[in-house]
């Protein structure tokens, strides 16, 4: 196998256990969050658009991929573009999630359900960023050319992060937002 | 055989560190080799600094009711001494032994990421120098290596240092989580062809199983450090008591890393003895696959223990039972390497060189640290003595008294390989009386003192029978220690000018590293020889009497 994709299976590998730790210690205080907010300040219709955006984008860098394979360059460079603007849509919703709870005074210090829900879904966004990066840093060596067949396999890499930020998403979006629900 | 050289004339040799373009070089380097010595070096600075604060712990106990230290600088002495050695020494020196023989051993180039190779190391330094900067940033940690909180949260925490222990460890351990993604990818996929994965030398073997187990482990580490963090620095409430939360998260958390760490911290000094032992006994290893495959089942076991770091925390009945059991069948995989290794050297050709009187040592004391271990895996003896000094003693003995003594073989091993001379033998001798004297009058009686009763951590202690003396025996025995390794600096200073030339294979030994010259050319080797068993070049000196796998 090549060594780079190898590299980024274990390594996302390993990036799972660390959410798994912070998944579990929201999901251990969740049948007694003290004093403070609890998960009913969430609203999962709110996230919802943000999540099938972010959920989409695994779909389009696929395209991406499969378009780099043929050699189709400029099908690869419109796919790739918009899985970045899904992307930013998602943390641009997260953003105005964000706000919202701020301006109701829910935020990291606001008891064990602020602490837990502002560190998971902080991490996420976090890991979302810096793939959005990378995949902008693609898109502009794309635009110069430099991003051929050749280097399928990089490209290919670099989407398991991709996809590996929206399976992590899977995780928090059923933890937090839909048990919110029951 | 063929009669084309394998192994050209000794022409190469380190880039000198007293000239600009030499220092440049050093602090440039992607070359594993280069990288691995570094991390040898900045590692060994620490083990001073770490042992440094240990002689000053010692001075203190040496006498009940002693005042040479208060009991605020007594605190964090031990929380330094216990980070540093763990974080700081311990795991990255196995990592830079790593680092340097395995692409060696299975006859690579370098490692899979040279430049992913160099950050960790940098990564590692500056995570140190930001743990020890907190002693001039307004206090050191305080609260103990492990850290419980809620003691090393923000309402009980007298300095920041706590936040300086976070922070640091995190930046120190991006380093070896990435030197562990590394060594796994380089084993993976850059071996020599033929050297299929159950040929692999069985130091290799165990760094490829340690990386595993460090991918899966130090993100344990990582969410507990970053939510202590959180709670310290953002006002978080993970670990706060008052808001609801459960202290005993913090020890889940944590433990679920520290165990599966102490198993880090010993798999590569086993694959050490696995290599040494052989080679000075003239004899292949006993039961190659009870060794290996004894470590694949440590490497899964390690993670299913982590509870019996806990069991006086009131976990309940069902987890007590659950967690000894596990830690009773962890010993088995561990005890079998033990009998390898008797078996081993068993009717061998023993040549007693520093390397292997280091490694005799090790089974010695690592056996009676491994016996006193799984004493604790019984809960009834468990709370008797937890948080004593026979859990210190215990402790020592298998980190000390086992991989330290497993790294200074090792060191004598592959010095020669590494430098182009020998070390000296007779420095050597002295190194290792003085350290096994040493060592085991420092922590033999620290048993006996845990049964009495004496509890860790604490300043000072009453005048109760029989403690003043042993604890003082533990004191002089700890000056002797560090004399001894005192000796070792000694040998390495001496060795390095005068030292007599090595060989590219002064032990006649059997796996890769010895085809190539001491030291290696950058690129490490001018023609791989064939590999088609374990001990490759075996064969190559006895084609009528080759192994078999």
């Amino acid at each position: 196998m090549n060594q780079n994709k190898l590299g980024m299976l274990i390594f996302l590998a390993s990036e799972s256990v660390f959410f798994t730790m912070l998944i579990l210690a929201y999901a251990y205080y969740h049948s007694h969050w003290g004093g403070g907010p609890t998960d009913s300040v969430v609203d999962i219709k709110e996230v919802l658009p943000y999540t099938i955006a972010l959920w989409s984008s695994s779909l389009t860098i696929w395209f991406s991929e499969r378009a780099l394979k043929h050699g189709k360059y400029g099908q690869m460079r419109g796919w790739l573009g918009l899985t970045i603007l899904l992307g930013a849509f998602f943390l641009f919703g997260e953003a105005r999630e964000y706000l919202a709870l701020f301006s109701e005074n829910v935020n990291i210090q606001a008891g064990i359900f602020g602490t837990t829900f502002f560190t998971l879904t902080g991490f996420h966004g976090l890991h979302v960023t810096v793939g959005l990066l990378a995949l902008s840093l693609m898109l502009v060596l794309a635009s110069t050319g430099w991003l051929k067949k050749e280097q399928a396999e990089g490209y290919e890499t670099l989407s398991y992060y991709w996809h590996f930020v929206d399976l992590v998403w899977v995780g928090v979006f059923s933890v937090v937002y839909i048990w919110s629900l029951f | 055989m063929s009669d084309v050289s394998i192994v050209p004339e000794h022409t190469a040799s380190l880039p000198s560190y007293n000239k600009f373009n030499g220092l440049l070089e050093w602090v440039s380097t992607v070359d594993h080799k280069q990288i691995g010595l570094l991390y040898l070096f900045g590692t060994f600075f620490f083990f001073c600094v770490g042992g440094i604060e240990a002689l000053l712990m010692r001075i203190q106990l040496a006498q009940p009711q002693n005042h040479f230290l208060s009991p605020q600088d007594y605190n964090q002495l031990f929380t330094m001494h216990g980070t540093t050695m763990v974080f700081l020494v311990v795991m990255p020196m196995l990592l830079g032994v790593a680092n340097y023989v395995v692409p060696l051993q299975i006859g690579a180039r370098d490692m899979a990421y040279p430049r992913l190779n160099a950050l960790s190391f940098w990564m590692f330094t500056f995570g140190g120098l930001l743990l020890y900067a907190s002693f001039i940033g307004g206090g050191a940690p305080d609260a103990g290596w492990f850290a419980y909180v809620p003691l090393s949260g923000q309402p009980y925490t007298s300095n920041p240092g706590m936040t300086y222990w976070a922070i640091g460890i995190l930046v120190s351990g991006i380093g070896t989580v990435a030197t562990a993604l590394n060594l796994v990818v380089t084993i993976l996929l850059f071996r020599a062809p033929g050297m299929s994965l159950r040929r692999l030398p069985l130091f290799t073997w165990m760094v490829l199983f340690n990386g595993f187990i460090i991918m899966f482990a130090m993100p344990a580490l990582n969410a507990s450090l970053v939510t202590l963090a959180i709670d310290r620095i953002l006002g978080g409430h993970y670990y706060d008591v008052k808001a609801g939360a459960s202290p005993l998260l913090w020890q889940h958390y944590f433990w679920s890393f520290g165990h599966p760490e102490v198993y880090i911290m010993v798999l590569p000094a086993w694959g050490i003895i696995s290599e040494v032992v052989p080679v000075f006994s003239r004899k292949p290893i006993f039961g190659y696959g009870a060794v290996a495959g004894s470590t694949v089942a440590i490497a899964f076991l390690s993670f299913a223990v982590w509870g019996h770091h806990m069991f006086s925390a009131g976990m309940g009945t069902a987890s007590d039972l659950l967690f000894s059991a596990a830690s009773l069948l962890i010993a088995v995989p561990t005890g079998i390497k033990i009998f390898n290794w008797v078996a081993t050297a068993w009717m061998g050709k023993i040549r007693f060189t520093t390397s292997m009187l280091f490694a005799l040592a090790f089974i010695v004391q690592f056996t009676i640290g491994g016996v006193t271990g799984v004493q604790f895996g019984v809960v009834p003896f468990d709370r008797y003595t937890t948080d004593s000094y026979y859990v210190v003693a215990h402790f020592h003995y298998v980190l000390f008294g086992g991989t330290a003594f497993g790294l200074f073989a090792g060191f004598y091993y592959w010095f020669p390989k590494a430098f182009g001379r020998m070390l000296d033998e007779r420095l050597g001798k002295l190194n290792f009386w003085l350290m096994f004297i040493g060592f085991n009058t420092a922590f033999f009686v620290q048993h006996a003192l845990g049964w009495m009763g004496m509890t860790r951590r604490i300043w000072t202690y009453p005048d109760y029978p029989g403690w003043g003396v042993y604890n003082m025996i533990s004191t002089v025995g700890s000056f002797i220690l560090a004399f001894g390794v005192l000796m070792f600096a000694v040998n390495v200073f001496y060795s390095l000018k005068k030292g007599e030339i090595a060989s590219e294979n002064p032990w006649n030994a059997w796996t890769l590293e010895w085809a190539t010259t001491s030291p290696p050319p950058h690129y490490n080797f001018d023609q791989v020889p064939p590999v088609r068993s374990r001990r490759p070049l075996w064969d190559l000196q006895h084609p009528d009497k080759a192994d078999k796998d």
